[in-house]
């Protein structure tokens, strides 16, 4: 019988959380943000048939990076909670705030029991009446669960892009803006050395919680109607020549989008990486 | 148990996670329990050109009694679907809800609507479902109509189907009626109906089969225009379904009352 070697909790925990990480780092990004009619979804998605972006509920919306097959799983569990919850109660006691918790319930069970943690992290967000009354929920691999203030980024090079969000978002803008402006935070990094690039419409995947239907506010923007949205302003391109100039090094953040709050101490610092 | 690879199904998902919720799954004291309990009356459902029209009266009775002057017994199922109960009000009230988060549950999960014939069939499986409590007096009959978005003719596109308490479907050709005041209400259709009618002489159609079926039968009621309760009208075309408002269904009520007026047989 081999040997089994001693690994301290922390130790277990730091390796798994690198894991997770790791896998959410390599994936495209996706981003979050209240616009003036709703909350707007941008996901950097090549496949148009597998989403990132999806809806649970009436006012509540799911976004996603890392795997796949594990995303997937946990819409799918959302769907069920908010169905099963609207069906024995009303359809307005769902929440955004009881699904951002079942899903850290669930995220962090995995993260501690299983031998490989969930290497997803995903959004839940809920359209209130006004841009102030949205609620976007971060949830994290490892069960931590944060209240975003109107936007956010995840997946790889999340701080960068989250960085040049918080520089150009205000929750006061047309829907056409916001997506210029998602888009814009996507393609400030990626390009050549770092650089800005260019995302063509059909690698995007874009949707809208609407603030101002009645019932299933959910809708995605596609084909015909995201082009026009993209570069339907006489300033699109201007806005273009201004991405290629403008330097991709991140604005300061507070933040950091890939970690947690709750393993925020478990986190690798740079040139510490123990052997095991 | 929610993460679980599963089903689209929600139905299949409740009788997993929550089977009390599943009317069918109850166990019920033996006997006859059909008079405890209010029941809705006569739906009519009508195929016109370019969609479907599906009307219900506002009566649910006890007995001899009126148990509810304005129940509504027609929904839209979906974007494109009506359904209409008729039979214990209760028990049909819950499947209708259960019904619509089925639908709404398979188009989130799978990211597309069932197709008509599917949600008939899973429409007919519920009822299956609640073929005891059927049998003790508590059934449930509904009517099923929709926009079949499949379709290439639009004449053709609107579609119903009706169900019997051991599921069913079966589909109907122009028109159909379920409930006490049925009988009448078909045999109104009988004479009028001619394939190829447009959706408003429909709408005129389906109310004035509904005032046939409240002449004959105690149970379903007809427009009561003292208390402004006019029947349920409800249309699935091309542009999803909609619900005739108040002020619409009046005017063609008060229009068939005065008809009426002139000639009480219509």
């Amino acid at each position: 019988m081999a040997m089994q070697f001693y690994a301290s909790p922390e130790q277990i925990m730091r390796d798994r959380s690198e894991l997770a990480r790791k896998g959410i780092a390599r994936g495209r990004s996706t981003v979050v943000l209240s616009y003036a009619g709703g909350v707007l979804f941008v996901a950097e998605n090549l496949s148009s048939a597998l989403h990132k972006v999806s809806e649970i509920y009436d006012r509540i919306g799911f976004a996603a990076v890392g795997r796949y097959n594990e995303f997937e799983n946990l819409r799918r569990a959302g769907v069920r909670m908010a169905d099963l919850n609207g069906l024995s109660y009303d359809r307005r006691d769902v929440t955004g705030l009881a699904l951002a918790n079942s899903y850290a319930q669930i995220l962090g069970a995995i993260f501690t029991e299983q031998s490989k943690p969930f290497e997803v992290e995903i959004c839940v967000a809920e359209v209130g009446a006004t841009p102030d009354d949205d609620s976007l929920y971060r949830n994290t691999y490892d069960g931590s669960v944060t209240d975003e203030p109107g936007r956010m980024a995840m997946g790889g090079q999340a701080e960068a892009i989250s960085g040049v969000l918080k520089s150009n978002h205000r929750p006061d803008m047309s829907l056409g803006e916001a997506v210029k402006v998602a888009v814009q935070a996507l393609s400030s990094v990626g390009g050549e050395g770092g650089a800005a690039r260019t995302i063509a419409a059909n690698q995007l995947e874009v949707a809208v919680l609407d603030r101002n239907r009645v019932g299933r506010t959910f809708r995605r923007i596609t084909g015909a109607a995201l082009t026009s949205l993209l570069d339907g302003d006489a300033d699109g391109g201007a806005v273009e020549g201004d991405r290629a100039q403008t330097p991709s090094t991140p604005t300061e953040e507070a933040h950091k989008p890939t970690t947690s709050a709750g393993s925020a101490d478990l986190e690798d610092k740079p040139g510490d990486k123990s052997d095991s | 148990m929610f993460t679980n690879a599963g089903t689209s199904s929600f139905t299949a998902f409740l009788s997993k996670a929550a089977p009390e919720l599943l009317p069918g799954r109850r166990a019920l004291p033996p006997g006859m329990a059909a008079d405890m309990a209010p029941h809705a009356t006569t739906i009519v459902a009508i195929a016109a050109a370019g969609g479907v029209v599906m009307a219900g009266d506002r009566r649910a009775t006890m007995g001899n009694l009126i148990a509810q002057r304005d129940i509504e017994k027609v929904h839209p199922a979906d974007a494109y679907s009506l359904v209409g109960i008729a039979g214990t009000a209760g028990v049909g009230i819950e499947l209708m809800r259960l019904f619509q988060v089925e639908l709404e549950h398979y188009e989130k999960i799978e990211g597309a609507m069932l197709s008509l014939d599917g949600k008939a069939n899973r429409l007919a499986s519920m009822i299956r479902g609640n073929l005891g409590a059927a049998m003790q007096g508590l059934a449930v009959i509904p009517l099923f109509a929709g926009f079949d978005l499949a379709t290439s003719d639009p004449a053709r596109a609107g579609r119903i189907f009706s169900f019997d308490v051991t599921g069913g479907p079966y589909e109907e050709t122009g028109y159909d009626a379920i409930g006490s005041g049925s009988l009448f209400a078909k045999s109104a259709l009988k004479k009028r109906y001619r394939a190829g009618l447009t959706v408003e002489d429909a709408v005129r159609l389906a109310v004035e089969a509904l005032y046939d079926a409240a002449d004959d039968d105690t149970a379903t009621g007809g427009p009561d225009l003292t208390r402004r309760i006019y029947p349920v009208v409800m249309t699935a075309t091309a542009e999803g379904t909609h619900r005739l408002t108040d002020a619409e269904t009046s005017v063609i009520a008060e229009s068939v009352v005065a008809g009426r007026m002139e000639n009480p047989g219509g």
